[in-house]
């Protein structure tokens, strides 16, 4: 059992097979994409698999701690930020080839005509928790 | 209220619906139902005998369930099928929901998910919370598992090994949640052991007693992970640990060895060693040799060179390494670990940091790093 995250990026993948940006789509096409997306995440709570989802908005702040009794200094959006997470699914599998299949079919989401877009997605493992047993006489 | 004493008494009433008859996924049904009817109910009101009083209000509830869906058929025009009540099996119940949660065509999650429900008298919720998952997403992963054994008897014996992979399993898995899953697993392995006269779920319990033993003194106040050499021993459980030693002796004389109670005895040696210099590194040597002998892991070849390291020096250990494949999970660690022990600093501080990099999980991550950190600001203090 381990949980992996299939991140899903705006920006900064390698260009899908049918890489035609989502508003030259028929409503329609945007609708069956969805719809796609809602099956797989219901399908996977079937299975017992699904975790969690989640979609982020584009624009992003940056902000970080500028001193005691300082407000948070923040910056950006930048137009310029090559990678840009657009969202995420976590799933929790038996294998990695599992979720391996997995990342495979939501990368077939249709896309214009209809046809599957071959998305690239990012696949994460989660670090699981420290197993209670045996101990690595080195490492702990 | 005791809720372990309740839950305990789970299997047997499960198994006394099973053998009146009910499905078992119905039964598993009706027996949650009835737990959670005790834990509103006992309080103010604690019954004579708690079995007796399990049994009858999950029975009604079986009874009620079957009457609904029986009424929802007939309305759908369908033709009722009642199971036939099957003679008494002659085996253990309890020992047979074992089985029968840890069955082989289950996957090691899903077998792991019904165990903890059937068998441990969990509630879905208390399971979800515990591996971090939705409680939506965990009832599924168990209805799944509850069809999939659908078909199986009951009354079959099923492969003990089996089941201690699924308790290994959640022994494993530590804790998050309110649910201590070590400590459960300890329970059910207690429980199996009552149930079967067999030498390895003896060696696997007496396993878990000495792991369990050591775990407040396995991590630091701040988390972080304290290694068994560092680990302050007057923290050790000792009454778990000299039953865990008794239990795993009385498995040994039967002459029967198996890889848990290998297992148990390194860490049983571990157990015994006064301070961490006095470890018989020897005795677990050979005890990494039986180890290899009956399960060739090659995890096990590349603990058996740390254990070398520790008994014919660093060198020893790095040459016996050195014949085992490095991309198994941990080599790095060991090999970083045994050139410190060589004084070879400079490397072991760029193969802790490598190996942080490759670490399995978060905690030996930061404990690689601070290894490797103490090592590079050697000389700035």
């Amino acid at each position: 059992m381990a949980k992996y995250l299939l991140l899903k990026h705006y920006r900064g993948a390698p260009a899908p097979a049918n890489d035609v940006p989502m508003e030259q789509w028929t409503p329609e096409e945007i609708s069956a994409h969805v719809q796609y997306m809602r099956d797989f995440a219901d399908r996977l709570v079937k299975t017992g698999e699904y975790v969690d989802g989640q979609a982020l908005a584009p624009e992003g702040t940056w902000v970080r701690y500028d001193g005691e009794g300082r407000p948070p200094v923040t910056d950006g959006p930048f137009a310029e930020t090559k990678d840009l997470i657009a969202g995420w699914t976590m799933i929790d599998v038996d294998s990695h080839e599992r979720a391996l299949e997995l990342a495979g079919e939501l990368s077939a989401a249709p896309g214009a005509g209809g046809r599957p877009i071959h998305e690239w997605l990012e696949l994460r493992p989660l670090y699981p928790a420290s197993p209670t047993a045996p101990e690595c006489h080195a490492g702990g | 209220m005791d809720e372990t004493l309740l839950r305990s008494l789970t299997p047997s009433v499960l198994a006394v619906l099973v053998r009146r008859g009910a499905d078992f996924a119905a039964a598993e049904d009706a027996v949650q139902d009835a737990l959670v009817e005790a834990v509103r109910v006992w309080p103010a009101d604690p019954p004579r005998d708690a079995k007796g009083w399990l049994v009858t209000v999950a029975w009604r509830k079986f009874l009620d369930a079957t009457r609904s869906e029986t009424a929802r058929r007939r309305r759908e025009g369908r033709i009722d099928e009642e199971p036939v009540p099957g003679p008494a099996p002659a085996v253990d119940d309890t020992l047979q929901l074992y089985f029968l949660c840890a069955h082989p065509s289950l996957t090691p999650s899903a077998a792991v998910a019904l165990t903890l429900r059937a068998v441990g008298g969990l509630t879905t919720r208390q399971i979800a919370q515990a591996y971090l998952v939705p409680e939506a997403t965990m009832a599924q992963r168990i209805s799944r598992a509850k069809r999939t054994v659908s078909g199986v008897r009951f009354d079959r014996p099923g492969d003990v090994a089996t089941v201690l992979r699924v308790l290994y399993l959640v022994f494993n898995e530590g804790y998050s949640g309110d649910v201590d899953l070590a400590a459960e697993a300890v329970r059910l392995t207690r429980q199996l052991a009552a149930a079967i006269d067999h030498p390895e779920v003896a060696g696997l319990l007496a396993l878990m007693l000495l792991h369990h033993a050591r775990r407040a003194s396995r991590t630091a106040p701040d988390g972080g992970l304290v290694p068994l050499a560092e680990q302050d021993r007057t923290r050790w459980d000792t009454a778990a640990i000299a039953e865990g030693v008794q239990i795993l002796q009385a498995a040994l004389a039967r002459d029967r060895l198996g890889e848990f109670q290998a297992q148990a005895a390194i860490a049983a040696l571990h157990a015994d060693a006064p301070t961490a210099e006095e470890t018989d590194w020897v005795q677990i040597v050979e005890w990494y040799d039986e180890l290899a002998r009956l399960t060739d892991s090659p995890v096990v070849r590349l603990n058996r060179a740390v254990a070398v390291g520790e008994a014919d020096g660093p060198r020893a250990g790095l040459a016996a390494l050195a014949a085992i494949d490095d991309s198994l999970p941990r080599h790095t660690a060991a090999v970083a670990y045994l050139h410190e022990r060589a004084g070879d600093l400079t490397t072991a501080a760029r193969l802790y940091a490598e190996a942080a990099h490759k670490a399995p999980n978060l905690a030996e991550r930061d404990y690689l790093t601070r290894q490797a950190a103490r090592l590079n600001s050697r000389g700035r203090h």
